[in-house]
């Protein structure tokens, strides 16, 4: 079977999120780039299947030309190859991420190529607008179940788990399909040196979509103001217990 | 100016997000009725929430969820009511519904807003990395799409009369059924939950390895409380991704959280805002999670947590 895997380049945002002057991204000079851990396991998934079931795992992504560094990283696992679609950096809203992709799906098709599997992350690690898989399966056509934490195929079906109260609701699904996953779902691999080599010499497609104007328009980005200021220091070490036990009590958990 | 509120609720018991949405939604219509969609049946005291006008949509396949389906009843109380904006809680199902609602109607969705402003265009403003981040935006569209943030508005009760009671079947095509539940798999019964947890102790990098965990959970047990972990844990394979409070993991809202050998990375406190107070202990005192927290302690977990619980025990008498 023939797996996409769709990912987005996001920083490590560490412990506080600094903003650029104009307020329209946040400040990354010092720091490293990842993918949402949705998408990781996402990844993982795609290349999982394709050991199992033969067939071909191809990771895409909109973004600038730096994300072809999470490109790599998804082809140290395992993907076969990439797909490209290079921005400028600016970025692009739910609807024109989708049909950027749903372009890059059809001419897939039209080369000849046929994915089984359509998986994303269930939300982007920065945006979070729960939505980009939704539209890609409505455009294609194809069936869509969201927010899976268990995912297996079997006889050209997909069945899912979702979490669900204190258990798991199934869903099914007939292949082609359009999937969403949650961290969970896997314990991603580490890739591996000869990985890393590997993925070097694994072909990228890229592609400049041209970007449509957002109808969901991103003006300015705030960061919040903190719920709490500097902790109030209990002690140090293990004499700091009878002040920590008396805390406890006062915040009435020590039943 | 008229708002449509779709409403979840679990065998007519409305769900708390769809009250939250409800109270988003009578700020945003400034006096303009409030309609209500629910499926399946009628969920209770709607109209102690300002619901004008109940829409039930009534179809045998509601037996089982099937996100399609309910998005196609949003649609066609969309139709019958002419809102100039469709409202869900921003949860996981809302924001599925939703979801679909904007990719069978093709338009702009704004999901988890805190706050929005009427207009053309409406101006929203919405949570971005877990509720680190704000973003404001524009949402250019005939009908607006908007998720409501978990906890961003909070319910409450207005003098409202019993809503008008408007019933329909939804045309629900073979493409919206073709995903539904289909079976349920039931968690073995555990412990403490963690989502539910008054008290939750979790444990990061610093604890150093599974067995590690061994003085949290101790902890944890004396104060009836759960175990939680940050995600380099779950990474590391000491502790499943069920323990993992994050953006990528459990939401939690304790009355007391204490974090162990835990930095304040934002993935990891975007997991622990609804904390009623957070007590960190962590050997760096620079690290940023003391600037996270209402109270810390600086010194190395192996020490400081056994001797938590020992002096718990010695409060309680059991030497």
């Amino acid at each position: 079977m023939n797996v996409l895997v769709c990912v987005k380049r996001v920083p490590m945002t560490g412990a506080r999120i600094v903003l650029t002057p104009d307020a329209q991204a946040i400040e990354t000079r010092h720091l490293g780039f990842t993918v949402s851990p949705h998408e990781e396991c996402a990844v993982e998934e795609a290349v999982r299947l394709v050991e199992a079931h033969g067939g071909e795992a191809v990771v895409l992504t909109l973004g600038p030309p730096e994300a072809e560094e999470q490109l790599r990283d998804a082809m140290a696992i395992g993907a076969d190859r990439a797909i490209h679609l290079v921005t400028d950096g600016e970025e692009w809203d739910p609807q024109a991420t989708a049909a950027a992709i749903v372009a890059a799906v059809e001419a897939e098709r039209a080369s000849g190529v046929v994915f089984d599997l359509l998986l994303f992350g269930n939300e982007s690690a920065d945006a979070g607008n729960y939505q980009v898989g939704v539209r890609v399966a409505y455009a294609l056509g194809l069936p869509v179940v969201t927010g899976l934490k268990g995912l297996s195929v079997e006889d050209g079906r997909l069945r899912g788990e979702r979490e669900s109260g204190s258990g798991r609701d199934v869903y099914e699904a007939p292949l082609p399909a359009v999937a969403t996953v949650l961290e969970g779902l896997n314990l991603p691999r580490y890739p591996s040196v000869p990985g890393r080599m590997r993925a070097q010499r694994k072909p990228v497609a890229a592609t400049t979509p041209a970007r449509p104007a957002p109808r969901l328009e991103k003006l300015r980005l705030v960061v919040p103001e903190a719920e709490r200021a500097q902790a109030e220091i209990l002690g140090e070490g293990a004499a700091a217990a009878p002040r920590v036990v008396e805390a406890l009590r006062q915040l009435g958990v020590l039943a | 100016m008229t708002v449509l509120v779709v409403v979840e609720h679990a065998d007519g018991e409305p769900a708390e997000v769809s009250l939250q949405a409800l109270a988003f939604a009578r700020a945003y219509a400034s006096g303009e009725p409030v309609h209500a969609l629910a499926v399946g049946l009628e969920p209770r005291g709607l109209g102690a929430h300002g619901v004008a006008t109940l829409h039930v949509a009534e179809h045998d396949a509601y037996g089982s969820y099937a996100p399609a389906a309910v998005a196609q009843a949003v649609v066609e109380a969309s139709e019958r009511v002419s809102p100039a904006a469709v409202v869900a809680g921003g949860n996981e199902l809302g924001n599925e519904v939703m979801a679909h609602v904007a990719a069978k109607l093709d338009l702009p969705l704004a999901a988890n807003c805190v706050a929005a402003e009427p207009g053309d265009p409406a101006r929203v403003t919405r949570v971005r990395w877990g509720g680190s981040l704000l973003e404001e935006a524009c949402l250019h569209a005939p009908l607006e799409l908007l998720t409501v943030q978990p906890h961003a508005v909070a319910a409450a009760e207005v003098d409202g009369g019993q809503p008008a009671v408007e019933r329909f079947t939804p045309s629900l095509s073979d493409a919206d059924l073709a995903v539904r539940v289909t079976g349920r798999v039931e968690a073995a019964a555990g412990g403490v939950s963690l989502a539910d947890a008054r008290v939750v102790v979790s444990g990061g990098r610093g604890v150093g390895s599974a067995e590690g965990f061994a003085v949290i959970e101790e902890l944890a047990e004396l104060l009836g409380g759960a175990v939680g972990c940050s995600r380099a844990v779950t990474i590391a394979g000491w502790r499943p991704h069920a323990d993992q409070v994050g953006q990528t993991g459990t939401k939690i809202a304790p009355d007391l959280y204490i974090p162990c050998g835990i930095s304040g990375a934002t993935q990891h406190m975007a997991g622990c805002k609804g904390a009623k107070a957070i007590l960190a202990i962590n050997a760096d005192r620079d690290a940023p999670i003391f600037q996270l927290a209402d109270y810390g302690v600086v010194g190395d977990l192996h020490e400081v947590v056994p001797a938590i619980s020992a002096e718990i025990r010695k409060a309680r008498g059991g030497g």
